[in-house]
């Protein structure tokens, strides 16, 4: 008897071994993947004339590779999104988790839900019949299609990790500061803003980080509204290619060293992205120390 | 001594529950006055009344008055009212900032923004507070790192820096050791020369040492409010007596 539910136990021990090598595999066999493929095309086009090119032409008789507009306007986009998203979301928690009353509450934390569940397909569609049309026609422009749609498209993307992370973040600063505030004779709102969110700063900044994370790695809805030609960001109202959607949009049909060259992309993402998660767990270090 | 703080037929409910019974008491100027009784009794409520924090909790009904300089406090700008009637918290609970930032809050809440003077009022509280010698070398170091008794001490000196004119504490030495108490003891014997203190304490002999007057409360009564000498010597109720000679509670 003894011995067979050891048995069992060891049988149970190594499926769930197996099932966790299963995912570092993954992540190894991703990474190895990408490093092998994506070195090639660098050293092939040089390393500065890579990063630093202006002009991406894959296509033209003389191509050229520069992945420069690539990489701006995916820096650009994602803080153009972090800096509408996080006031607002931060707001937004601040109300929830503090002025809100129980049936306001439930609800807007449901449809905070709801929002994050919408797959992104659909963020691109409402985007593009939406808001496209409607900066043309506010902004007196050619084509609505272009960073500023992609960053209002983020924006609203990256809301409700924003407000979940900050509201469990602001929840958690314990009752007695807010009350030795109250006490000194602070109204409520200078409260929150004076001692509750600089209390949450860690995990605020955390979801700030998971919103960049989340931005930056977005390709189907920016693919949708961002217009998507390989220009340099230098308008808002610019027809823009992001680093994801210059891997997805050509992906299919590219062969050569333009393919070899956008498996390079994806690795300059990968690293964006390696170093954002670094961040991340930086922060959530801090506030379990606190 | 003219009364600062008196509170005539005083009632309050947490929902159904009646907390506080018809309190009648008048709470002298420039004198530390002592709330004794078994837990649960009310001494917090009442306290919480006198600054209306007790006005955050949902459900809570209060009925007859209570005027604080001879007008009632519900009819006072309550941010006002709390930086006159101040406050110091059971647990220690400075912010999680510095310790001029902690001092410097509450001037800064009430509209004063010019360097020097915050450096005078954080200085000047500190010093009341007696640990001006113990924190003057690391101001702009984080509040949370310095011992519990520091933490309180820091506490009494930023509620003394909106410069209240009576400080309400609510068993300020429970959660610290004997040293650290007598501190603490020793710094309201000294404040009251300033100010009114009102104090809740578990302990009789506090009560005893430091306190001008002593009230009473049991069940959400107040039993019997006088000087802390006849409370203590000479009750007028057996139940008083019965509770400072330790025989319930
Ligand atoms: N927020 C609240 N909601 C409902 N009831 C409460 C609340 N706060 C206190 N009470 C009740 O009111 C009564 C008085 O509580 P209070 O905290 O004033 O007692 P206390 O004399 O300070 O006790 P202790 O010595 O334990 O601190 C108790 O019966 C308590 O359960
Ligand atoms: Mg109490």
């Amino acid at each position: 008897m003894k011995r067979s539910s050891n048995l069992f136990e060891g049988v149970i021990h190594g499926i769930f071994l197996i099932l966790g090598l299963v995912t570092i595999a993954c992540v190894l066999i991703i990474s190895i993947y990408l490093i092998v493929s994506g070195i090639p095309a660098i050293l092939e086009i040089g390393l500065v004339d890579f990063l630093f090119g202006t002009q991406w032409a894959s296509t033209a008789a003389e191509p050229k590779y520069g992945i420069l507009p690539f990489i701006l306007t995916s820096i650009y986009g994602t803080l153009g999104a972090i800096a509408l998203g996080v006031p607002v979301g931060v707001l937004a928690a601040v109300y929830l988790s503090k002025m809100a009353s129980g049936p306001v509450k439930n609800t807007m934390g449901q449809m905070v839900s709801i929002l994050a569940g919408i797959p992104s397909v659909v963020y691109g569609l409402v985007g593009m019949m939406v808001l496209v049309p409607g900066i043309r026609k506010l902004f007196q422009v050619p084509d609505g299609a272009s960073l500023l749609a992609a960053i209002i498209v983020l924006a609203v993307m990256i809301l409700p990790s924003i407000i979940k992370m900050s509201v469990t973040a602001l929840e958690a600063v314990p009752k007695e500061y807010e009350d030795a505030s109250l006490a000194l004779g602070a109204t409520p709102e200078e409260t929150y803003f004076r001692v509750s969110i600089p209390a949450a700063k860690s995990g605020i900044a955390a979801s700030v980080v998971l919103g960049v994370g989340r931005a930056i790695g977005e390709a189907m809805a920016v693919m949708m509204v961002a217009g998507n030609a390989p220009n340099m960001p230098d308008s808002l109202f610019q027809s823009v290619r992001f680093l994801t959607t210059a891997v997805a949009s050509e992906m299919s049909y590219s062969g050569g060293l333009q393919r070899r060259a956008l498996f390079s992309i994806a690795l300059v993402l990968f690293i964006f992205i390696m170093l954002i998660n670094a961040l991340l767990n930086f922060f959530l270090k801090g506030e379990k120390k606190e | 001594m003219k009364p600062i703080i008196t509170a005539k037929d005083l009632c309050l409910w947490y929902g159904q529950s009646q907390a506080l019974k018809n309190i009648d008491i008048a709470i002298p100027e420039q004198s530390i006055t002592a709330l004794i009784g078994p837990s649960g009794c009310g001494k917090s409520t009442f306290l919480k009344t006198l600054n209306r924090m007790n006005d955050l909790i949902p459900g809570v009904k209060i009925t007859g008055t209570v005027e604080y300089n001879g007008q009632s406090i519900f009819d006072q700008d309550v941010n006002l009212l709390r930086k006159e009637v101040g406050m110091v918290f059971q647990k220690p609970n400075p912010f999680p900032m510095s310790i001029y930032d902690n001092v410097a809050y509450g001037p800064r809440t009430h509209g004063i923004r010019d360097r020097k003077r915050l450096d005078e009022i954080v200085e000047r509280s500190l010093r009341d507070a007696a640990i001006w010698d113990e924190v003057k070398d690391r101001l702009k170091k984080n509040a949370l790192g310095l011992s519990g008794g520091q933490q309180q001490r820091l506490c009494i000196a930023r509620a003394l820096a909106v410069q209240p004119r009576v400080l309400l504490m609510d068993e300020p030495t429970s959660a610290l050791d004997p040293i650290s108490t007598l501190k603490i003891e020793e710094l309201a014997a000294k404040l009251k020369d300033k100010y009114t203190i009102v104090i809740v304490t578990h302990n009789m002999q506090q009560a005893l040492r430091i306190s001008d007057h002593t009230a009473f409360f049991l069940l959400g009564e107040l039993v019997e409010y006088g000087d802390t000498d006849q409370i203590f010597t000479n009750p007028a109720d057996q139940r008083t007596n019965d509770y400072v000679t330790g025989r319930f509670g």
